[in-house]
């Protein structure tokens, strides 16, 4: 079992780094000179070679992947052509508030929706079970910003004002010292990951519950509390944590959008930002970012998967 | 429709199984068609694809405007649902936007259709070093988010339409490719593809027409699943204000340009947010029962 999780370590950093030179490759299909750009149209041919060279232009190409590459180890991210500032620093507060609002957001999902998830797989067929059901392949269909909306819509504008639709934190000071600020990021957030959360749930649940240990922990009268806690819910767990380690990957794309609607100060908001203005070098280390936390959360997802399931356990490496 | 409709019909029923062929189930289509929530899923994308359809022919009729022509009053209630922020006619863009959307979004899950269900019947059906290759090729597609990948595509090559289209096709590509895989690598082991092998028939011509129709059932799921994610994509690119570009006439794109006065005029951003929203629940509902009609065939074979 130890050598499947090694190997799928070793699978994932080579994905990672393949990754990495797609993304790298992507900037040299460019047109134009990422010099020229930070510099501006009237920048002399003098100045325009001395920055070249300084940002290492006139090396070949692998050379500069390298440099590139080993730059993203040690927190070197590159200049931004937008502002000409350093990278890194553009992004470090950032990465800590979109942390904060995935965070946030898994904490709530995650519960809700296996406590959703069980109730309806419980009460299946009856009305509680139809509602959770349909409200959540309705919430599954629907695109991020459109739930973004339809919250802005309802709580802090046309309907009732009594939530802030914007996130705006005074210069030096965290978002998160602002807590209203964050209900509806959170919530859009938590709407759109907990219905697939809730359906994995209620089928695991639902198959579970059919079984002959359960019937078996009935018959010998087992409380039907305990049956569901003590011998249904272990069951559930493995299938289930693979679709909340998707959903939280799908997390780390999804604040996007959802950042970018409340003008939230994170990650994927600079990331729109910085495609707006075709900033490459922060689009680059946007990137490796977001596919970093994507391939972890995949691999932790594989890992509980392969430590779950006893099938696996034996199996041997396919 | 007819390679769909035969699809549960399958090729081992002989002569001799004259009573079975009574009972055989009907077609995936007619299973669907008899939930009622499918019914309700076909009405609501109908209704939004008939007024993006017909909407754009409707313009001079229906407000006298055309989506890009503006009178310098933005938020007024002039009109039905009055003026956005450019001071364009709401009514007119919002018919005239919904088309484009509709189209790239069928374009793109055309094209994610047709490189993944080759390159998962190539994988599941040649295996080795091809099935690897292609299979390994997914994972670093799918190592980086749908959107974060378009993101970078637009980066480099501008917000342009066949940027849109070409880059949600092959995001979708790996995913449909990994489902056709799986189900086709339960039909090639199948007695007929042996025979079409004997026959040396063309490894194309045996893909084409012993595998596909075998496999409509999941393809036909995984189709609905990639329209409804396409339209969210193309929808929140434009949202993003990174998909279709000022002044083209785009549900996404209105809701962003509009929001700003979601309290003084709410038409602008509701009239879009409302046709989406129908537009993706209607098409999850029509999936969401296709998967269930796909899954009762699989059962009654």
């Amino acid at each position: 079992m130890m050598s499947m999780i090694l190997r799928r370590l070793a699978i994932s950093l080579v994905i990672l780094l393949v990754v990495s030179m797609l993304v790298f490759v992507a900037t040299l299909l460019l047109p134009g000179d990422p010099a020229q750009a930070i510099l501006g149209q009237q920048a002399t041919p003098e100045r325009l070679a001395a920055l070249r060279e300084q940002m290492d232009l006139n090396d070949p190409v692998w050379q500069r992947y390298l440099t590139w590459l080993g730059g993203l180890f040690v927190g070197d991210f590159g200049v931004s052509a937008a502002s000409g500032g350093s990278v890194g620093e553009l992004l470090g507060e950032r990465i800590a508030a979109s942390l904060v609002l995935m965070g946030a957001a898994a904490l709530i999902s995650v519960p809700a929706g296996v406590v959703v998830g069980t109730y309806s797989a419980i009460r299946r067929g009856k009305a509680g079970d139809h509602a959770a059901t349909g409200i959540s392949l309705v919430l599954a269909a629907l695109p991020e910003f459109v739930i973004g909306i339809a919250l802005v819509t309802v709580f802090s504008t046309t309907v009732f004002s009594i939530l802030p639709s914007v996130t705006m934190a005074p210069p030096g000071e965290n978002v998160w010292d602002y807590p209203a600020q964050l209900i509806l990021p959170v919530l859009t957030l938590v709407l759109v990951v907990m219905p697939y959360i809730i359906r994995m749930m209620r089928a695991t649940m639902i198959e579970v519950l059919d079984s002959g240990h359960v019937e078996m922990a009935r018959l010998k009268g087992v409380p039907e509390r305990q049956v569901i806690l003590r011998h249904a819910l272990p069951h559930a767990v493995a299938p289930v944590a693979q679709v909340v380690a998707i959903q939280l990957a799908w997390l780390a794309g999804g604040i996007v959008v959802v950042e970018f609607l409340f003008r939230y100060p994170g990650v994927g908001q600079a990331l729109v930002d910085a495609v707006t203005n075709r900033d490459v070098q922060v689009v680059q280390a946007l990137s490796m970012l977001i596919a970093v936390l994507y391939i972890v959360v995949n691999l932790l997802a594989d890992v509980v998967g392969i430590l779950t399931n006893p099938k696996l356990r034996t199996e041997g490496a396919r | 429709m007819s390679i769909i409709e035969s699809q549960p019909t399958t090729p081992e029923e002989s002569p001799g199984t004259v009573a079975r062929e009574v009972e055989t189930p009907p077609g995936l289509f007619r299973r669907m068609l008899r939930q009622k929530q499918a019914k309700i899923g076909i009405a609501m994308t109908g209704a939004v694809v008939l007024v993006a359809v017909i909407g754009p022919l409707l313009l001079p009729w229906a407000t006298g405007y055309t989506s890009t022509e503006f009178s310098g009053r933005p938020f007024q209630p002039d009109g039905v649902f009055g003026t956005d922020n450019l001071g364009r006619d709401i009514l007119s863009r919002f018919l005239d936007g919904g088309l484009r959307l509709l189209i790239y979004a069928a374009l793109a899950t055309g094209l994610g259709m047709i490189l993944g269900s080759a390159a998962g019947m190539l994988a599941a059906y040649q295996g080795g070093t091809l099935d690897s290759i292609i299979m390994r090729g997914n994972d670093v597609l799918l190592a980086l988010p749908q959107l974060v990948f378009a993101l970078l595509a637009i980066t480099v090559l501008g917000p342009q339409g066949w940027v849109l289209v070409t880059v949600i096709g092959i995001t979708h590509a790996p995913r449909i490719a990994r489902v056709t895989r799986s189900a086709a690598s339960a039909v090639i082991t199948e007695d007929f593809v042996r025979a079409a092998e004997m026959y040396a028939v063309p490894r194309w011509k045996i893909l084409a027409k012993d595998v596909l129709p075998n496999i409509t059932g999941p393809l036909m799921v995984e189709l609905g699943l990639r329209m409804t994610y396409s339209i969210a994509a193309i929808a929140s690119l434009s949202f993003l204000g990174l998909g279709l570009q000022p002044p083209t006439a785009g549900w996404g794109l209105m809701i962003n340009e509009n929001r700003i006065a979601l309290t003084v005029q709410p038409w602008g951003v509701i009239l879009p947010v409302l046709a989406i929203a129908v537009l993706t629940v209607g098409s999850n509902l029509i999936t969401d029962s296709l998967a269930r009609a796909s899954a009762t065939v699989e059962e009654s074979k």
